[in-house]
């Protein structure tokens, strides 16, 4: 049920965007479709970080995964335990970039039936590593149907990621890297017993609209050969707001469309979410300088405590007899 | 024949058959085992009373009916969304959660466990089912297929169950992605199960005579009087020196705070004998307090508002005494509040002086704000001076390995300052393995209010990845003494030790620094402050050989 919902989804979603099309709705596919996608992709994240934003964070509590500042004769790891905004800019960048917690991860095994072993496993790592780069590259690589002149840089990574210069149009890298990371990505949910158990029906959903996402670009400029220029147009229209619908696109192109329009506006409201929430996380992007600055907590209330006069009228003959001092005989 | 309290009722072969494949029925629809030994019993309804929180009453966790008040579901909602707008922790780490398993075989509870719902993912997942089905417009719209869920009975109980098997130590945090901190979400957990009157008893009875009385035992002054001049004849037997006693003195320099478990239990209290012996020898201007007699707080284990109102003592008694600082002792959880609650909660402390060492001159700048400086950096900075006269061959006969605790680990970092000071009094030092120390460290599964012995089962379970690792310098480098700076640990880890890695005993830093020190008009000294002869000092061989 949990993968095969959300597989099947992702199919119906694909014909859906590829019949209407061929059903003569490609304005609708085209055009209305990408829009509103975009713009709950936008507003949609906008609201959901500043709704973020604006929930205070009361206390500091970073987790420190490194040696604090305290003595000047005392080393500090200022990456992993940063007290100042530089370090915490450091400690995110290699959050963000590369993924430094993941970095981390270890496999824990039981050798000889009686001891624990915890080996560096890199498999997830490299995994969400390939699959974001990638991603990214992608991304900008399809800057060249948004743009005209395509910029240098687009040309450039283009270029770069063509190296392997096989077959025509040439095979992109990340093409390839993007296909296989994603494969593991989904291999690992299902193969690990434990991932399994926890993985729900948007794991998979989000999994599978990426797969197709990728399968259907690779089929329409590897297989399909669709084109390319038509597709340019199409584009260049919505950026320019005066959209319009050339002909000679192939259906398949709207299928691969839609895929992108959906995962557009499912990104704000699902876990895909956690590509500005890392922004935001407070045990990551606070200064571990608790002592030494004061947090303050914006909702701060008074409490009821156990006053020391209380305590002392309360105690106050025993506290005597043993000869503690007393505010008061 | 033993019970299931006690560590004898559980073969070690058992516990490490380790299973950590999950079940066939989906988590959702795998009721709790609350077998006896996994769980703890429920906080009376007395200490409820003092402490003027919900729903007071009698009730047993093997009870259907858990009493819980008529309204308990709005309660919890309310309560959640309430939370929802206060911690943007809990907001973003239920948002953000990819369920990329990276923290499954972090968590100790999980790897001595196998319970799939100690993996800290689905820990959270107890409390962002319910989240996504109230909360958010997915799973308002696709329920189940969401991953969303109905409030029930039966999912507070599971709360209950899950929220007290964490022990808050913060490690899944430290190998998760996007920082969601277990403790954040288990510390949210408690807080709601409280709105409904659901404590366990072995937090909120220390927690009622902490705010009573000042300290989690509930000793009164007279008691802690009484207790630390027993001490001081133990101190005066072990090395000929006579140390004073200061209790609620006024005007003096330093307030002294640490747990009250180093007031009571073995080895704690000669963790506390070394406090005063390192007081005396240096001369310093302290005193004790018996109404901030607790630097520990059961509050972090209970709600954030209980947190505040015990650790507003602190504040409020080195105000009182007009000292012009705080030290703290040798505790974690403590240290946790101290370091990253205790300014926001109480302070600003404005009335204090940034803390300076009277003996070297050191201002300790990073706790310019909190004015609350940690007794491994004062001692680390006494020793880095040369102002602790040491004979580490005093400690020769010990093999120590150092264990970082949770929380000064994941909520300070505070590494080098206690291997610095054990380096210096110990001639034999070894660390365990390094996916075991540090920021990776292992808690010593009595965290967080489990470190009781009803709940014995999960305690041995979840302190097999330290036992483990003890057991491996033991046997590679005949390592014979733990060191910790955190008094549950020297409380745990005992049985911990005792069971999965037995001849290893637990000590304070502290105790080894004073076995060390070499005090001015100290006898000679051949028994060490556990009243132990010290191997190859003075007579002590030989009494040892007589007794045979």
């Amino acid at each position: 049920m949990h993968i095969l919902v959300p597989l099947l989804g992702v199919g119906g979603l694909f014909l859906l965007g590829l019949l209407g099309a061929a059903a003569g709705m490609e304005w609708v596919f085209g055009i209305l479709v990408p829009y509103a996608a975009l713009a709950l992709f936008l507003g949609g994240l906008i609201y959901r970080v500043i709704g973020w934003a604006n929930i205070p964070v009361p206390f500091r509590i970073p987790t420190t995964c490194g040696q604090q500042k305290s003595l000047p004769w005392i080393k500090q790891q200022k990456l992993d335990n940063p007290s100042s905004t530089l370090g915490v800019v450091g400690r995110m960048a290699l959050e963000v970039l590369f993924f430094r917690s993941l970095l981390r991860n270890t496999k824990a095994a039981l050798v000889d039936g009686n001891k624990l072993a915890y080996g560096t496993d890199l498999s997830l790592w490299l995994g969400a590593m390939a699959m974001h780069w990638s991603l990214l590259i992608v991304l900008i690589r399809h800057l060249r149907f948004f743009t005209n002149p395509v910029p240098s840089f687009v040309t450039f990574i283009e270029q770069t990621d063509g190296f392997m210069e096989v077959g025509l149009p040439v095979i992109f890298a990340t093409t390839i890297v993007f296909g296989v990371a994603l494969a593991y990505l989904l291999y690992r949910r299902v193969a690990i017993p434990q991932v399994r158990y926890l993985s729900l029906a948007s794991d998979y959903f989000a999994l599978f609209l990426l797969l197709g996402i990728g399968t259907s670009g690779f089929w329409l400029r590897h297989l399909d050969k669709t084109n390319v220029a038509a597709v340019k147009e199409l584009a260049l229209g919505l950026t320019r707001f005066a959209p319009g619908v050339p002909d000679g696109i192939s259906p398949l192109f709207y299928g691969h469309l839609f895929l992108v329009s959906v995962l557009l506006s499912y990104f704000p409201v699902s876990k895909l979410v956690h590509m500005p929430g890392v922004f935001l996380s407070p045990t990551r992007n606070l200064a571990n300088n608790n002592r030494a600055v004061r947090h303050v907590n914006p909702w701060d209330y008074p409490v009821k405590v156990h006053s020391y006069e209380e305590y002392e009228d309360e105690l106050r003959d025993k506290m005597k007899a043993a000869g503690i001092p007393v505010e008061r005989q | 024949m033993s019970k299931p309290d006690e560590p004898d009722y559980y073969k070690r072969e058992d516990l490490l058959k380790l299973d950590w494949r999950p079940p066939n029925t989906p988590w959702m629809d795998t009721p709790v085992d609350m077998r006896p030994g996994s769980f703890i019993y429920p906080g009376k309804p007395k200490n409820l009373k003092v402490l003027e929180l919900p729903n007071p009453r009698e009730w047993a966790v093997t009870d259907d009916d858990w009493k819980l008040p008529e309204d308990w579901q709005q309660t919890v909602l309310e309560g959640m969304a309430e939370r929802l707008k206060r911690y943007r922790t809990f907001r973003i780490f239920m948002d953000t959660c990819v369920r990329c398993g990276a923290c499954a075989d972090k968590c100790h509870f999980f790897i001595g466990s196998g319970d799939p719902k100690n993996m800290p993912v689905l820990r959270a997942e107890l409390l962002r089912s319910i989240y996504r089905k109230d909360f958010t417009a997915l799973g308002r719209v696709f329920g189940g297929l969401a991953g969303g869920r109905e409030l029930t009975e039966d999912v507070i109980k599971e709360w209950f169950y899950y929220f007290f098997q964490c022990t808050e130590c913060r490690r899944c945090s430290v190998f998760c992605p996007y920082g969601i901190d277990t403790a954040e979400i288990t510390m949210i957990g408690r807080e709601l199960l409280g709105l409904l009157g659901i404590y366990v008893n072995w937090v909120i009875e220390p927690v009622a005579n902490c705010y009573k009385v000042g300290n989690h035992l509930g000793i009164q002054p007279h008691g802690l009087a009484d207790t630390l001049e027993f001490m001081a004849g133990d101190i005066e037997e072990a090395t000929g020196i006579k140390v004073d006693i200061p209790i609620n003195k006024k005007g003096a320099e330093i307030l002294f705070v640490t747990p009250s478990g180093d007031f009571v239990a073995d080895p704690g209290i000669y963790t506390c004998m070394s406090y005063m012996l390192l007081f005396h020898e240096l001369g310093i201007d302290y005193t004790w307090s018996t109404y901030a007699s607790d630097g520990g707080n059961f509050g972090l284990f209970t709600s954030h508002e209980t947190m505040k109102r015990l650790n507003a003592k602190i504040y409020a008694e080195a105000k009182r005494l007009g000292v012009k600082w705080i030290l703290g002792g040798e505790c974690g959880h403590m240290w946790r509040v101290i370091h990253q609650y205790m300014d926001t909660m109480n302070g600003p402390a404005d009335f204090l002086e940034v803390p300076q060492s009277p003996v070297t001159g050191t201002v300790f700048e990073n706790a310019r704000s909190t004015k609350m400086t940690h007794l491994m950096e004062f001692t680390a900075d006494l020793i880095r001076h040369g102002k602790l006269k040491l004979d580490p061959s005093r400690n020769d006969h010990i093999r120590v390995t150092f264990h970082d605790s949770c929380n000064p680990a994941r909520a300070m970092g505070i590494f080098e300052e206690p291997r610095y000071v054990l380096r210096n009094v110990c001639n034999n030092f070894f660390e365990m393995p390094e996916n075991t120390i540090r920021e990776q460290t292992f808690c010593c599964g009595g965290g967080a209010g489990l470190g009781t012995d009803e709940n014995m089962e999960m305690r041995l379970r979840g302190g097999l990845p330290r036992g483990n690792a003890v057991k491996y310098v033991q046997d590679k480098h005949g390592v014979n003494q733990l060191a910790a700076m955190c008094a549950i640990d020297r409380a745990t880890l005992v049985t911990v030790c005792d069971y999965w890695a037995p001849g290893v005993k637990v000590t304070g830093i502290s105790e080894l620094v004073a076995n060390a020190m070499i005090f001015e008009g100290e006898k000679e000294r051949t028994h060490n402050l556990r009243l132990e002869p010290i191997p190859g000092m003075g007579d002590a061989e030989q009494g040892e050989r007589s007794d045979d």
